[in-house]
């Protein structure tokens, strides 16, 4: 008999490959002990789904094709609720239908994993062409007030190593976490080394223990309730309502819904330290800084490279975790740059962070590009330089 | 060290397979850093594909290629579409059968590499034929590693086909065989 873990193994294939960022995202999420997708598939996030089909039932888990996206975010949470660890993926268009239920997950407090491989939108758009347009809807596109985790990683080895970081923080804070990638990094090969066991964190999620005293949404000491499965004796009542500790409708009560969403942001807000995650370059001495993310990061780190053999003091901020906002750490490069440039693969979504952290502290100068290709290292370079002699 | 290849010809001829296989020789088994990316119309078939791979010692930031240090074009159409980013001294390659006119200010490199697949009973490999060729004239990856990511790449039972196609385009640009 095979152990689940060896049956992964097997399942993974050679140790070194050369794959897609949309691979990677698969190899992750069984890494992570996912054992459950449920999906539509849409370009450029299908290879997601292919994976996880090929995958799934060779390791004894579930793959679900299912009729939309609504009902792949339904499929998510309630598989989540039998206390197996869940991912979908999907692109802008099939993002836009999953904000409902998202929400439900946010409020129903179920840990799932959500990949959006970002094409242009709005609407279908550019199918196979890379976007960043969907940042603001991560944060704000379903309805009420919550916070969100959303991870953007750079490279297909990263992808990976992030999707096992996306699992472990949905278990440990039971939220949907969301690992936003574009479609240039989900069909781009590189070379990707799958990690061992040993090179990596496991977390599962906090669980109930006595059923006597169980009371399904009574927090623990970090503000996360411990969890009982579905089927395992303990009494549990799951709704979208406002509701109390014993997880009953309680839809009239002021107190009751300002404690409940407080208490759901706050258990994210607390936990920056576990879920804030950054790459600083030239930090010290840096006067011109790029902040960006995602894909575009990577060209910066050329373009900063290039900026200092011209003897410009160029730095960068790669933010990999996008909300919460990391509002401290761009502040404190606020203190020290004259100004910022800030590409983006959208019309400007992460600037307004970005100025509402530096207030006004130094020059933020955004850097749109929109239709599928990614900036070139000659046009931000010459952006960088045109910053030098902007005054402060 | 980095070298900036760009595969292009219609789709369904494998260019993109084309750069897979010359990626994963330089990254899974010549230990090079390697980065493929590719673009494609909407067609299964025809239309121009393109696909890139940058091959490097050192990470790799920018995933794109502005000007390409070896271009090879399979087809007419993706030769006059993709074929003018190159570097000066860039190394052309053609298909001589399927690109007619090509810039005669660049010199470029034949490989009759669809007439040779046709030889081998099979013009499928074609695009192998091609990566042969490119392989021993550029040298950016090693034969050995190569042939190992090709014949990983293909089902079994085109191994042996894949294997001999490989030779004969490292044959055309004057390599030694591997050996076997």
């Amino acid at each position: 008999m095979s152990t689940h873990r060896e049956l992964i193994r097997r399942a993974l294939g050679p140790r070194v490959q050369f794959v897609q960022g949309d691979d990677a995202c698969a190899y992750g999420a069984v890494l992570a002990g996912c054992t459950f997708f449920a999906g539509y598939p849409i370009t450029p996030a299908t290879e997601v789904a292919e994976r996880m089909a090929e995958i799934l039932p060779r390791i004894g888990g579930c793959y679900i094709q299912m009729e939309d996206e609504i009902a792949s975010m339904g499929a998510l949470v309630g598989a989540s609720w039998t206390g197996a660890k869940v991912m979908t993926s999907t692109s802008g268009p099939g993002f836009s239908l999953m904000q409902e239920n998202l929400g439900y997950a946010i409020m129903t407090e179920t840990p799932c994993v959500v990949v959006n491989v970002q094409r242009s939108g709005p609407s279908t758009g550019q199918p196979t062409m890379g976007a960043y347009g969907d940042m603001m809807q991560a944060r704000w596109g379903t309805h009420g007030d919550h916070e969100i985790i959303m991870l953007c990683p750079a490279s297909v080895q990263e992808v990976l190593e992030i999707t096992i970081v996306a699992f472990n923080l949905a278990e440990r804070l039971r939220t949907p976490v969301l690992v936003f990638i574009d479609g240039e990094l989900g069909h781009m090969r590189e070379r990707l080394v799958i990690p061992d066991d040993d090179e990596f964190e496991l977390v599962e999620r906090p669980r109930a223990t006595d059923r006597a005293s169980y009371r399904p949404f009574a927090p623990g000491p970090d503000l996360v309730p411990p969890f009982a499965p579905f089927g395992s004796g303990f009494r549990t009542f799951v709704t979208g309502l406002t509701h109390n500790e014993e997880g009953l409708p309680r839809a009239s009560s002021a107190a009751v819904h300002d404690q409940l969403v407080r208490r759901l942001a706050a258990k994210i807000t607390n936990h920056l330290d576990l879920i804030t995650r950054y790459e600083e370059f030239y930090a010290d001495d840096c006067e011109i800084a790029i902040v960006a993310y995602g894909i575009t990061a990577r060209t910066c780190r050329d373009v900063v490279e290039e900026a200092r053999r011209r003897g410009i003091k160029a730095g960068l901020l790669r933010l990999i975790s996008i909300w919460p906002f990391p509002e401290h750490i761009v502040a404190r490069w606020a203190e020290r740059v004259r100004a910022m440039l800030v590409p983006e693969m959208n019309l400007g979504q992460i600037v307004h962070p970005i100025r509402e952290a530096v207030a006004g502290r130094c020059v933020v100068k955004p850097y749109a590009r929109i239709g599928g290709e990614l900036h070139t290292p000659a046009e931000l370079l010459e952006a960088l330089e045109a910053l030098q002699w902007q005054p402060a | 060290m980095k070298r900036e290849i760009r595969i292009c010809g219609f789709g369904g001829q494998g260019v993109i397979t084309a750069a897979v296989i010359l990626g994963k020789a330089a990254a899974v088994h010549d230990g090079l850093t390697a980065c493929q990316v590719q673009s494609y119309g909407p067609e299964a078939r025809g239309g121009a594909a393109r696909a890139e791979v940058i091959i490097a010692d050192q990470p790799i930031g920018y995933p794109g290629i502005h000007l390409a240090d070896v271009l090879v074009a399979m087809s007419q159409e993706a030769y006059n579409r993709y074929g003018r980013a190159i570097k000066p001294g860039a190394m052309v390659i053609i298909d001589p059968d399927l690109v007619f006119q090509h810039d005669e200010a660049r010199p470029v490199t034949p490989v009759r590499a669809t007439k040779i697949a046709e030889g081998l009973g099979n013009t499928v490999v074609a695009n192998i034929v091609m990566l042969g060729a490119v392989a021993a004239l550029t040298r950016v990856v090693s034969p050995e590693a190569l042939l190992a990511a090709t014949l990983e790449s293909v089902p079994a039972r085109f191994r042996e086909l894949n294997r001999r196609a490989l030779e004969a385009g490292m044959q055309v640009a004057g390599v030694p065989v591997l050996a076997q």
